[in-house]
C-alpha cells in the first residue's frame, strides 16, 4: 500500500463523518492550544524578568556590607545595615583586572517636598559612574558630574516617577528647587523611565552626589553598596572571587566569614528563572491534562470507527490486505486527526498568547521549539491512542468481520 | 474440436481437497462443520457447491477462499499446499489467486465504482496507471456500462453493485472466482443478469468459477454441482439440464 493510497483512504474516512472528526479534533485543538498559550506566557514572563534584571546593569556584581550585630549579637539589624563598607574599599575594587566601572552608593529614605507636593522616596548618593553601571540615562538635563561630587553640590537628578509626583505631568522640573530632609537641592536632570524590576523601582528614586549624601544628608563615610560592572560575562566569577579575597584582606577578616557579601546578577537571575520555569512547567502540565483528554477522545472515535467499519475491514482482508495494511490505515487516521488538531491548536495558542499580551499586558513569546514540541506531542498522541484501535482492526478475523451486522 | 479442448484443460487440476475436516470447539462441545471432504476442481470449470444452511458449504468456501485453514486434511491450490499458512501468507494468496463475490456486495459506499474495482490492486502495490487500465478492463468483462464508472457505489442498483463486485473480483486476474450466494440479495431478473455475467466469464474468458448457493435453480447454471450436507459431500456430478440464460452462448 502506497503512502498516497493511505492518504486518500484517510481523507475519505475522515470527511465521511465531518462532525465527529471535527469534534474529536477540537479536543486536541484545545489541548495543544492551551499548552502553547501557557508555555508562551511562562516563557514571556521569564524573558521579561531576565530583561529587567539585565536592565539594572549588565555583568553586575554588588558588594553589600554584612549585617550589624547590636548588643552582643542577639538582635540583628539585617544585611546591608552594617557600616563595614568604606570609601577606601572603592580603590581596592578598582585595581582588580577585568573591572570596567565601580559605582559606590549610599542609600537613604527621606521626605521630599517641592511646589507644595511631598513624597517619601529613596535617595541614593552616587558617582557619575552609576549611570554606566546601572544603565541609567538622562531624559532631560544632565546626570551627577565629577564637579558636583568635588564641590559637595546640592543638586539632584529625579526619577520620572518622583518628578511626576512632585511637579505633576508635563511640567519640566529641571532648574526647580526641591527640599530633601529640609535642605534645598536644585534639580539638574530627570532620568529615562526604566520600569520596575519587581523589588526595586529605579524610577522612584532621587540621585544626589555621593559626597553630599555622606557629608550633609546622612553622615558617615560608609557605603550601602558598591556596584561593580565587569568587562565581560566570562570574567564575572573570577572578579567576584578576587574582590572577595582583596576586600577580606583589606578588612582583615577571613573570606569565609567576611563582613560583606558579593552577589552576582547571574545568581539573582538564576533564582528567578528557576521560579518562572517551575511556573511554566506547572501551567504546561495543567494544559497537558486536557491534551490527554483529547487523546482519549481520539481513541474513543477510532474504536467506534473500527466497529462501524468491521465489514469493510473484512472485505479489505478478503481481497488481500495484510494486518500491516489495516493497522497502518487506522493509525494514519488517528495521526491525521491529531496532526490537524495540532496545527489548528498551534494557531489558536498563538492567537491566544497575542491576545493575552495585548489585553492583559503579560509578555508572551511563542518559540519555534514550543511549536515543534506541540507537533511532536500531537503526533505521539495519535500513535499512542490510535495504536490500540488500529491493532484491534488489524487482528479481526476476516470471516467474522464479513458476517458482522 | 471442443471436446479435445476440454480434455486438455482437464489435465490441469486447480484445486485438490484431500480429507478436509473442520472442527469448531465451543467449550466442551465439538461441532464438525466438514468431515473428510475430498474433491478436485479443474482449471476452467464452473462448479456450484450446493447445500442447505448449516451444511458446511460456507466453511468449505472459507477454506477454498483461503480465509480459513482446515483442522486436518490437505488443500492444494495450484499444486501448493495452503492449508498450513499464516494469516499474512493467506492474504497474499487471496490477493494473487482469488476473487470474491459476496451476497451483500461489500462495496465501499463512499468511493466511486472505479475506486472500488481498483482496491485489490492497491494492496497488490500496482502502479496507478496500471490500476486504471486493469479496472476498466475488468468492468468491461463484467458487462458494467461505462457511463456509471464514476458514480458512487451507493447510487447503484443491486444488480449493478454486484457487477462492480464481480469486476473487483476479476481485476487482479485471479485463477479462481469465488461467489458466495451472489444472487441472494437480488430479485430473479437481476439475479439472472448476474448469473449470465458468470456464464459469459466462464465461456468467453475461460474463468474458473465456484458458486456457493442453497438454491438448486441457481446451482443449475453451473456445469457441475457438488452437493454437500452435514459436512459431507453426498453428490458430485455434471448438471443434466443446464440452465443457460443467453441462448447466444455456444452451449456444450
Amino acid at each position: 500500500m502506497k503512502a498516497q493510497d493511505i492518504l486518500q483512504e484517510t481523507y475519505t474516512a475522515l470527511s465521511a463523518n465531518k462532525a465527529r472528526s471535527g469534534l474529536t479534533i477540537l479536543g486536541i485543538v484545545i489541548g495543544i492550544g492551551s499548552v502553547i498559550a501557557m508555555v508562551s506566557i511562562g516563557q514571556g514572563a521569564s524573558g521579561q524578568i531576565q530583561s529587567s534584571i539585565e536592565g539594572l546593569g549588565s555583568n553586575l556584581l554588588t558588594v553589600s556590607p554584612g549585617f550589624a550585630q547590636q548588643g552582643g549579637g542577639f538582635v540583628s539589624a539585617g544585611r546591608g545595615s552594617a557600616q563595614t563598607l568604606k570609601n577606601d574599599d572603592i580603590d581596592v575594587v578598582r585595581q582588580i583586572a577585568g573591572v570596567a566601572y565601580v559605582s559606590p552608593e549610599r542609600q537613604g529614605r527621606y521626605q521630599i517636598v517641592a511646589a507644595g507636593n511631598n513624597t517619601n522616596s529613596t535617595v541614593i548618593g552616587v558617582s557619575p559612574e552609576y549611570a554606566m553601571v546601572r544603565n541609567v540615562s538622562v531624559a532631560d538635563g544632565s546626570f551627577i558630574t565629577e564637579a558636583n561630587l568635588r564641590s559637595l553640590g546640592r543638586v539632584a537628578v529625579l526619577g520620572p516617577t518622583v518628578a511626576q509626583d512632585l511637579f505633576g505631568e508635563g511640567n519640566d522640573p529641571v532648574g526647580k528647587t526641591i527640599r530633601i530632609n529640609r535642605l534645598n537641592f536644585k534639580v539638574i536632570g530627570v532620568t529615562q523611565t526604566k520600569g520596575s524590576a519587581g523589588f526595586f523601582n529605579p524610577d522612584d528614586t532621587i540621585f544626589v552626589p555621593l559626597t553630599t549624601m555622606q557629608k550633609i544628608l546622612a553622615g558617615g563615610e560608609y557605603l550601602s553598596s558598591i556596584a561593580i560592572s565587569v568587562e565581560t560575562k566570562d570574567l564575572m566569577p573570577q572578579v567576584q572571587q578576587e574582590a572577595t579575597i582583596m576586600l577580606a584582606d583589606k578588612h582583615r577578616v577571613d573570606p569565609a566569614t567576611a563582613d560583606f557579601s558579593i552577589v552576582s546578577q547571574a545568581d539573582i537571575l538564576g533564582t528567578l528563572t528557576q521560579v518562572t520555569d517551575t511556573f511554566t512547567i506547572f501551567l504546561a502540565a495543567v494544559a497537558g491534562i486536557s491534551l490527554i483528554v483529547g487523546g482519549i477522545g481520539i481513541m474513543n472515535m477510532m474504536l467506534t470507527t473500527v466497529t462501524e467499519r468491521t465489514r469493510e475491514i473484512g472485505l479489505r482482508k478478503s481481497i488481500g490486505a495484510k494486518k500491516k495494511d489495516i493497522s497502518m490505515q487506522f493509525l494514519a487516521e488517528a495521526v491525521m486527526l491529531t496532526f490537524l488538531g495540532g496545527g489548528i491548536g498551534v494557531a489558536l495558542g498563538w492567537i491566544l498568547s497575542i491576545l493575552v499580551s495585548s489585553f492583559a499586558g503579560i509578555a508572551t513569546s511563542v518559540s519555534f521549539s514550543t511549536i515543534l514540541l506541540a507537533f511532536g506531542v500531537s503526533a505521539a498522541i495519535g500513535i499512542v491512542f490510535g495504536y490500540y484501535p488500529a491493532r484491534k482492526a488489524a487482528s479481526l478475523n476476516p470471516i467474522e468481520a464479513l458476517r458482522y451486522e | 474440436m471442443e471436446l479435445a479442448e476440454t480434455e486438455v484443460l482437464a489435465v490441469n487440476i486447480m484445486i485438490e481437497c484431500k480429507n478436509i475436516t473442520k472442527t469448531y470447539k465451543s467449550g466442551e462441545i465439538e461441532t464438525h462443520a466438514l468431515k473428510n471432504a475430498s474433491f478436485k476442481i479443474n482449471d476452467g470449470e464452473f462448479v456450484a457447491i450446493m447445500g442447505p444452511s448449516g451444511s458446511g458449504k460456507s466453511t468449505l468456501m472459507h477454506i477454498i477462499g483461503c480465509l480459513d485453514t482446515p483442522t486436518s486434511g490437505e488443500y492444494l491450490l495450484d499444486d501448493k499446499d495452503v492449508s498450513k499458512l499464516s494469516d499474512d501468507e493467506l492474504a497474499d494468496i487471496r490477493m494473487q489467486k482469488i476473487g470474491f463475490v459476496f451476497q451483500s456486495f461489500n462495496l465501499l459506499p463512499r468511493a466511486t465504482v472505479l475506486r472500488n474495482v481498483t482496491l485489490p490492486l492497491v494492496y497488490a502495490g500496482a502502479s496507478i496507471e496500471n490500476r486504471e487500465a486493469s479496472a476498466k478492463e475488468a468492468l468491461r468483462g463484467a458487462a458494467f456500462p461505462e457511463e456509471f464508472w464514476n458514480h458512487y457505489s451507493n447510487q447503484l442498483s443491486g444488480g449493478m453493485m454486484q457487477r462492480v463486485a464481480i469486476a473487483r473480483a476479476l481485476v487482479n486476474n485471479p485463477t479462481l472466482v469465488l461467489a458466495d450466494e451472489p444472487t441472494g440479495n437480488l430479485d430473479t431478473k437481476t439475479g439472472e443478469m448476474v448469473l449470465d455475467t458468470f456464464q459469459r466469464l466462464h465461456q468467453e474468458r475461460g474463468r474458473t468459477i465456484i458458486l456457493i448457493t442453497h438454491e438448486p435453480y441457481v446451482a443449475e447454471h453451473a456445469e457441475r454441482i457438488i452437493n454437500i450436507r452435514d459436512g459431507s459431500i453426498i453428490e458430485d456430478g455434471k448438471v443434466k439440464n443446464r440452465r443457460v440464460i443467453n441462448n447466444n452462448h455456444n452451449t456444450k
